[in-house]
């Protein structure tokens, strides 16, 4: 592998990496407002930056305000707290939600002359079970956290995070096995590809409309996974204070923060490379927009790799916006009504999923 | 480099399975098992076994392992047991028989196995399709049989997981 090589891929993982980070920040603001506005609010409008600012820059000032505060709080290890595993939680926490989208797909092929590059940090062929393993391992932060902190309220949320998360797991594998069938690979590129065409000319083929029910069951699996409200009972702030990070503070409370947000991403991100077409702008192809009725605009190649790239960002910004517009409206479960959802709904809902998924290909062929 | 890669990993791995039986604290043992589970499909993605990779990390690592740790947190091992020291002896023996044979068991095979060069395996044999191909037609009754005796063990765990419904005194 060359220098050249090497270099591109160094760019690659860290603009997905900025891509995840800045959008949780920038998420992280809108559930302020988004919040505020809402429950009819004025929301987030004190920070001014050492008082010096001379107007309020909005999400800007609140941006950098808000990771500054949280880094100059004090670190505190509670008594009797295991040292080692307390600090490492909140990276366990972090590190595999932020690795999970080196897999997803943010557009087709970038051609600079000869090189090709693929806009994919990596090209897996087994890019959904990659996606899995990763946030399957997202639960030792929760775990650990709970534990490390000689808490109770921590131990019972970390408790109530990991069974949680593992069982929804469960439904949201077996919701993604619909769509793995459907389109008949692992590999996040190619069934990015596979949505490219349209049904009778002005329909995108994207996967929602293969499984709507396999979309439903990820995404309420996946609101589950980010422990976000309706779902949000690890934390349960009305009886267990802070759930598993109560003894948290400073920076690594807001790495917990952080690993929620992130993973709302990459939930965003994945049901928009599985169920909206990742990169894919309808009519739009390799050589410019094809539209019904026979009209051709061709366009530049860099044009339609920037359109792909932003096609890819909004829906799954679209996404979050859904997922936070989900967390202010509904109330959360009771603890059984998640099991009870998780086990007796979902679970079986997305078996059925699987099973006319699989008449319907033997059927149509 | 790839041989580099390999004796890092190899020795990491080794490291932690001996944190496994060597730390006194359960759940520390619990969690070195975790790393040594990991660094092993690390091996595996060495080997281009990708699909044997993700589902080590995703059943062991991601599943079974955490409902080890689960386990053991929530049991919070007690050590007032009167006939611990004379159990520990006979627990000590036969983890010590079981050991030794399965070194006996592993060199057997070393020496017996086809004396392989795993270059030589055709590309993609570790991927999705190849393993999916050879669990389908060679495998299909070992791995039928697997589905139902996982099938019976779950239905087992639902019956003893359920409340015993006993007669109410009143």
């Amino acid at each position: 592998m060359g220098l050249i090589e090497v270099g591109i891929a160094g760019v690659k993982a860290l603009a997905v990496l900025l891509m995840v980070l800045n959008l949780s920040a920038i998420l992280l603001w809108v559930e302020r407002k988004g919040s505020a506005l809402i429950q009819d609010r004025i929301g987030a409008n004190r920070a001014n930056i050492l008082g010096i600012m001379p107007f309020n820059l909005g999400f800007i000032n609140t941006l950098i305000a808000d990771p500054l505060k949280l880094l100059t709080k004090e670190d505190v290890v509670p008594k009797g707290a295991d040292k080692f595993l307390h600090f490492l939680a909140p990276f366990m926490a972090v590190f595999p939600v932020l690795v999970t989208f080196a897999a997803v797909p943010f557009g087709d092929q970038l051609v600079i002359g000869d090189t090709v590059i693929n806009l994919q940090v990596a090209d897996l062929d087994i890019g959904i079970l990659y996606v899995l393993a990763m946030s399957s391992l997202a639960v030792y932060g929760v775990v650990l956290g709970g534990w490390a902190s000689n808490s109770r309220w921590s131990l019972l949320g970390g408790i109530r995070g990991s069974a949680q998360m593992i069982s929804y797991e469960i439904a949201m594998g077996l919701a993604l096995i619909g769509v793995i069938m459907t389109f008949g690979t692992l590999d996040l590129q190619a069934i990015a590809r596979a949505q490219g065409h349209h049904f009778f000319g002005v329909i995108p083929a994207w996967g929602i409309i293969y499984q709507p029910l396999g979309f439903l069951i990820f995404l309420i699996a996946g609101i589950a996974e980010s422990k976000r409200v309706p779902f949000d009972l690890p934390e349960g702030e009305s009886e267990l204070i802070s759930g598993y990070f109560t003894e948290y503070s400073g920076m690594k409370q807001a790495a917990f923060m952080l690993s929620d947000f992130a993973e709302s991403v990459v939930v965003a991100g994945l049901a928009t490379t599985l169920f909206f077409g990742a990169w894919q702008v309808p009519f739009l192809f390799r050589d410019g927009f094809h539209f019904p009725g026979g009209a051709i605009v061709a366009l530049p190649h860099l044009l339609i790799v920037v359109m792909q790239i932003l096609s890819f960002t909004i829906k799954v910004f679209v996404l979050c916006l859904f997922q936070i517009l989900v967390r202010w409206t509904l109330p959360r479960y009771r603890y059984d009504q998640v099991m009870d959802l998780g086990w007796k709904y979902l679970l079986p809902l997305a078996l059925a999923n699987m099973l006319v998924t699989g008449v319907a290909i033997v059927l149509l062929g | 480099m790839g041989t580099i890669l390999f004796l890092v990993l190899a020795v990491l791995t080794i490291a932690a399975a001996l944190g496994v039986i060597l730390h006194p604290n359960p759940v520390k043992s619990a969690l070195f098992l975790i790393v040594t589970l990991f660094l092993l499909a690390v091996v595996f993605v060495l080997l281009e076994a990708h699909m044997i990779a993700a589902l080590q990390i995703i059943v062991y690592a991601g599943a079974i392992m955490v409902l080890f740790l689960f386990v053991i947190m929530l049991l919070n091992l007690q050590i007032d047991d009167p006939d611990r020291g004379r159990r520990q002896v006979v627990l000590r023996g036969l983890a010590w028989l079981g050991g030794i044979i399965l070194a006996v068991e592993l060199a057997l095979l070393v020496r017996g196995g086809p004396a392989g060069n795993p270059a030589a395996a055709p590309a993609g044999y570790g991927g999705a399709l190849a393993v999916a191909q050879s669990l389908y037609t060679d495998f299909l009754l070992p791995f039928e049989l697997t589905s139902i005796l996982l099938l019976v063990a779950v239905v087992g765990a639902v019956v003893l997981a359920q409340k015993q419904r006993r007669p109410t005194i009143s």
